[in-house]
């Protein structure tokens, strides 16, 4: 493959920018294929005979189609697509290509962001308040780790997918993608495993009662979820549970 | 009821940026409870109580990752709704601690209530494309940039409108139950709603990493140490 043509500053920043809209008109015909489109149309506008030009109306066309994949990850698949129309690849092939990358992307961005970098931020800032942060600090703390990861992931994934074109596929071989969400995952659970007797401790409020029964009642909790995985959510025993403590109060 | 215009009137853009931050632009996680509850907080005068609001339903949300196409509760709106019910004092003899654990109550069933108007947002852009269908065939872009713009603002009015409903629904039955709770219930409500809170979280932490290997030494590990620091502090 050729080197990749160089995009204008204004446009790179145009189709980054357009990307954190990605999900503007989610819906369940085409999920993000109309936000596709949107990111990648300033970048295509490059294409000969420019936004008059047949070439341009065809490439628009074909990415407002159905596409899905994770938000941050369909960077990568833009920054493909793009290069791949302003090499003039067959149309054929790119529709193959957005075909093939919907699940690895979807996969590859819930393994990561989903189920490693969004908890690992979330534990950290509660590890921060049951250290007894502030609340301007956990929140900074929170908002700050998560998009610094959020945003690089996106500028990494638009330009190596420019970078790549339809031979991006490479690009999800990257010891980021394939080893982050190991070390991720393991940074969840120490620092899940520091924060949450912590929390526990901060939110009773330096009431009186034994913090012994609450621990017990928090990892009988925790385990009977763990056990039956799929089959309860903690949300709806919350609120039965708390339903039910109210009723208490109010009837006793 | 005790909330001025200008209160409501901030926690509905609050609620309507959270809201649009969820799914929409930019996804910035500003929709997380740990966030949008202590924002709130702030915006009624006690970013404590938000904060703490927050953090619980913190702990119910890593329970809920929005992975794939699937269905989910909306935090954002809801977290500023709670972190507002925990944050407006009312009457002096109906406010204290057990405040907290209505406004978790409160937080959780908004979250869901909140999640089934993404459906029907998803709907609503579904009918939008479809009015632009012939032109998006043919590769007109005033047509993309239309449907796109289109569903970020609904979903930006969507999320205020959301918001509002909450705060101003949920304010008279916050006063209501907590004028019936007063007492002694309230450090132990509070003490409760956090194990079953740190509970939902550690079922929540052991579905996402126990796949991963070693990672039981790992937890082990760190609740060895949180304990300890616990127990010394």
């Amino acid at each position: 493959m050729s080197a990749a043509p160089t995009l204008p500053l204004g446009t790179w920043l145009r189709v980054f920018v357009r990307l954190f809209a990605v999900q503007g008109s989610y819906n369940y015909e085409v999920m993000i294929g109309n936000g596709i489109a949107f990111a990648a149309e300033p970048a295509l506008r490059l294409l000969p005979g420019g936004r008059a030009g047949p070439a341009y109306q065809a490439a628009l066309a074909r990415h407002s189609r159905y596409f899905n994949a994770h938000p941050y990850l369909a960077a990568l698949a833009v920054g493909a697509l793009v290069r791949a129309e302003l090499d003039g690849e067959d149309p054929v092939r790119i529709e193959r290509f957005r075909t093939a990358c919907c699940g690895p992307l979807g996969a590859a961005g819930d393994r990561l962001v989903w189920a490693g970098w969004l908890p690992f931020c979330s534990v950290l800032a509660l590890l921060a308040f049951g250290l007894g942060l502030s609340a301007t600090g956990v929140v900074a703390l929170f908002v700050g780790t998560f998009n610094v990861g959020h945003v690089a992931l996106r500028a990494w994934g638009l330009r190596a997918g420019y970078r790549d074109g339809l031979k991006v596929a490479a690009a999800l071989g990257s010891p980021v993608l394939r080893q982050g969400p190991l070390h991720v995952a393991r940074g969840v659970a120490l620092i899940a495993g520091l924060a949450l007797p912590l929390v526990l401790q901060r939110v009773r409020l330096g009431h009186s009662y034994s913090i012994g029964l609450e621990l017990a009642l928090a990892a009988g909790l925790a385990a009977a979820l763990a056990r039956w995985q799929g089959r309860i959510d903690g949300w709806r025993v919350g609120v039965l549970l708390l339903v039910g403590f109210f009723l208490y109060s109010v009837l006793r | 009821m005790n909330i001025s215009v200008g209160t409501l009137t901030l926690l509905t853009m609050l609620g309507a940026a959270v809201g649009l931050d969820f799914v929409s632009f930019p996804q910035a996680m500003l929709s997380r409870p740990l966030v949008a509850a202590t924002l709130a907080g702030a915006l009624c005068g006690d970013v404590a109580s938000g904060l703490l609001v927050g953090v619980l339903l913190e702990c119910f949300a890593l329970e809920t990752m929005p992975f794939g196409a699937s269905r989910y509760p909306e935090w954002g709106p809801a977290s500023v709704a709670a972190g507002a019910l925990a944050s407006l004092s009312p009457d002096a003899a109906s406010s204290g601690p057990h405040l907290v654990p209505i406004a978790v109550l409160a937080g959780l069933g908004c979250a869901f209530v909140g999640g089934q108007t993404l459906v029907w947002l998803r709907k609503f852009n579904l009918s939008v494309a479809g009015r632009y269908r012939d032109e998006l065939v043919a590769g007109d872009s005033a047509a993309v940039v239309a449907v796109q713009w289109t569903g970020i603002i609904v979903d930006f009015g969507r999320a205020g409108a959301v918001t509002a409903i909450f705060v101003l629904a949920l304010l008279p039955a916050r006063d209501l139950l907590s004028s019936w709770l007063h007492g002694s219930t309230g450090p132990a409500a509070v003490g409760l709603t956090g194990a079953i809170a740190v509970g939902v979280a550690g079922g929540a932490i052991w579905k996402v990493v126990h796949t991963t290997k070693g990672y039981q030494w790992w937890l082990l590990a760190g609740l060895a140490g949180g304990t300890m620091l616990a127990a010394f502090r």
